[in-house]
């Protein structure tokens, strides 16, 4: 038999080199898959990984990977600040819709006023939707010991729920004939929020990502609060030694990534998606756990993993459409990568041994 | 048309957009191409599959004069919008664009690329002269399928699980409930929401409710067969299949089913832009058209059922009899339809009310 056991000090080079290698070994599995499916291998990678950036059509899909990756970012940088405190938000898909509900309902009460002051007040209420449908899991871990992962993840489904009574109840459009869904926000000037310069895909959302990923850097290299949550992932106990509040850091770190997944739902439901709707999230807010692991936690790190996932899904849906490939094998795709990710992870943490016999 | 000029022609489609949206002139092409767009995956049943069998049948129909290309389970949001740019930049002539949470996204496409044609079902929003909407009167076949309900059930109890409360929904729970009645006065239905189109699971939780509840005939507004898996558990229960024939549960539970065809629409419409006569249309076509099918009825329902059912079926085809035919009140009692009246197209189109029998109330 083999066992694992884990490397003294391991490699900083694997460090940063597992992720580059986890989506080469990605390329070729997913190859094989394609190969199987009797689609030329070289095409559908080229397809995937090329064509959005180089191919004929680049200078759409450039843009379309910033709308993509722009959520993705925001909301993975606030998780991993808490993922690395060990602080385990699970629920940000629940409020991102949160966050776009608040928002939404904030400029939907004034519609249909004309006013410059609307889109920012959509903005706050957005994070704070975020904020607060974080608070519980958050206040409920520090009074009550309950596991964190756990409530955010169950309130998730609720948040659905209440998106979709949202959508064909209270922010239903009274024009719209009956059907679910809100007025289109990203159709009225107010609370619209377009492409900030047409055709690149920058949009606020995606200011507002790259924008946390300085502040998170920042936060992390030079401010104490930073250094606070790096020791409590690290050395718990010396954490607490050293005077940090665990409680104080629960409620930072799930109100931070709370209050970004929200304001991510707040651009997506004020741009690119334009409306409430019941299918309104997306699993973005699920997605972005992957895309702050294959980012090592590190907000650079991050920046570069969402612009990669959302370039398999760019690059995914064109081979899908272009070259008949069905949707599960993209999605399999894509689960090849995480898959490879932790098993490279594993392999460069820990080292495989032949167990020894062990006398009783 | 090669990748170079295709670029040409959705640059130029994008200046002629801002100088004014004009509409480029009509004229027959020797090749299209064609693209649609599932909301769900195809799989092997329900709405996404019997659009794709549409697509097979433009296929089978025009062979080498069209290349169609598809996209399964594409978000309803700003993914739509991408893919349908997508396929558009590709070179299709046409895009069908098959959910209602499209209709933005297929405006919003329509108005960059005048060029190119784009069909959106369920939708009623035509912003562009190069989009059309289309649908199928679903309710003409809930009628048949409300009349054997009401014919077969021994509790008096039916059972309806709705996906979601919109008007095309309740199109339907009115329409199998008033056939019910109308050959059953003592039948009551009783309406589960499931708040999905696709989720087996809820299905199944939502016919084992209905179930248990009495309800001895279920009819779904949902696309698994998991609701018909649970009447098979109960000696008794029979069900319809919905969207697809859903023939493996046949001859019981499943005694008939309610069918969307879309191949005589797309065979039609792509024949059309291959003719260059296509214009911008509503269609709302039902058993008359052949959108809506009625699946074999079968032995497991008596045959003087069967006939009753298919005089209504008949009826309907040849357009002698209209589903809401007055008197019809509404639910509160007041008269929604004057005897011999029958229901204007905007009314059903908005339609938010049970009528007069239907007790529960619609979710706001």
């Amino acid at each position: 038999m083999l066992r694992l056991e884990k490397r003294p000090n391991p490699s900083r080079f694997w460090n940063y080199a597992t992720p580059v290698l986890a989506v080469v070994l990605t390329m070729v599995a997913g190859g094989l898959m394609f190969a199987l499916l009797g689609k030329n291998p070289v095409e559908a990678i080229r397809t995937i990984f090329w064509d959005p950036l180089f191919g004929e059509f680049a200078w759409y899909f450039r843009g379309q990977l910033l709308v993509k990756a722009g959520p993705l970012i925001l909301i993975a940088v606030g998780l991993s600040l808490g993922f690395r405190a060990g602080i385990w938000n699970i629920g940000a898909e629940g409020q991102y819709m949160m966050g776009a509900i608040f928002g939404a309902a904030a400029g939907l009460a004034l519609y249909p006023a004309d006013n410059r002051l609307i889109f920012p007040l959509m903005v706050v209420a957005g994070a704070l939707g975020g904020w607060i449908w974080a608070m519980i899991p958050a206040i409920l871990r520090t009074r009550f010991r309950t596991n964190e992962i756990l409530v955010s993840l169950l309130l998730v489904y609720v948040a659905q729920s209440i998106l979709a009574s949202m959508a064909l109840g209270a922010l239903r459009n009274p024009e719209g004939g009956g059907f679910p869904g809100s007025r289109n926000l990203s159709q009225w000037a107010s609370s619209a929020n377009p492409e900030l310069i047409a055709g690149t895909g920058m949009h606020w959302g995606v200011v507002a990502a790259f924008a946390s990923v300085i502040a998170a850097y920042i936060l992390l290299q030079r401010h104490i609060l930073g250094f606070q949550i790096r020791l409590a992932g690290q050395a718990p106990r010396a954490a607490r030694f050293a005077g940090v509040s665990p409680n104080r850091l629960v409620l930072l770190c799930m109100g931070i990534s709370g209050a970004l997944a929200g304001l991510a739902g707040l651009f997506e439901v004020t741009g690119p998606a334009g409306q409430i709707s019941i299918d309104f999230a997306q699993g973005y807010g699920f997605t972005a756990i992957i895309v702050a692991f294959l980012g090592r936690l590190n907000p650079v790190g991050i920046l570069l993993a969402g612009l990669l996932m959302a370039l398999t899904y760019v690059g995914g849906d064109n081979a899908s459409t272009n070259l008949g490939l069905p949707a599960a094998s993209i999605q399999a795709f894509q689960g090849m990568l995480l898959f490879f990710l932790l098993a490279v992870d594993l392999l460069s943490n820990y080292r495989i041994r032949p167990s020894r016999k062990e006398a009783a | 048309m090669d990748r170079r000029t295709l670029l040409a022609s959705a640059a130029s489609g994008l200046a002629l957009s801002l100088a004014g949206g004009r509409v480029a002139m009509a004229q027959a092409k020797d090749k299209v191409k064609v693209g649609f767009v599932y909301v769900g995956p195809i799989g092997d049943g329900g709405w996404s599959f019997q659009h794709n069998e549409g697509r097979l049948a433009v296929e089978k129909e025009f062979g080498d004069r069209v290349e169609t290309i598809y996209q399964e389970s594409v978000p309803e949001g700003s993914d739509a919008e991408r893919v349908l740019t997508q396929m558009a930049l590709a070179g299709c002539d046409i895009i069908f664009t098959t959910s209602f949470g499209y209709m933005d996204a297929t405006n919003n496409v329509a108005a960059k690329f005048p060029n190119v044609k784009f069909e959106h079902c369920t939708g009623f929003k035509r912003e562009h002269p190069n989009v059309a909407t289309y649908n199928a009167r679903f309710y003409e076949g809930r009628a048949v399928c409300g009349t054997i309900a009401g014919l077969m059930t021994k509790s008096n109890k039916i059972g309806y699980i709705g996906s979601y409360p919109i008007p095309e929904v309740i199109q339907g729970i009115n329409s199998s409930f008033i056939h019910a009645r109308k050959v059953n006065p003592d039948v009551s239905i009783s309406v589960v929401w499931a708040y999905t189109w696709f989720d087996p699971a809820k299905e199944a939780d939502a016919a084992k409710a209905l179930i248990e509840q009495g309800v001895d005939v279920i009819l779904a507004h949902t696309d698994s067969t998991a609701p018909l898996a649970e009447a098979a558990k109960t000696p008794g229960v029979v069900g319809f299949g919905q969207a697809s024939d859903m023939a493996n549960y046949k001859p019981s539970p499943r005694v008939s089913s309610i069918i969307d065809n879309w191949a005589p629409y797309y065979v039609k419409r792509v024949g059309m832009v291959l003719d260059g006569t296509w214009e911008s249309t509503d269609a709302w076509e039902g058993i008359g058209g052949g959108e809506v099918l009625i699946g074999e009825i079968t032995e497991a329902v008596p045959a003087e059922v069967k006939a009753k059912a298919m005089e209504v079926h008949d009826a309907i085809g040849a357009g002698t009899y209209h589903p809401f035919t007055g008197p019809l009140n509404k639910q509160d009692g007041s008269v929604w339809l004057a005897e011999g009246e029958t229901a204007a197209d905007a009314d059903l189109l908005g339609m938010n009310f049970y009528v007069e029998g239907i007790s529960g109330e619609i979710p706001k």
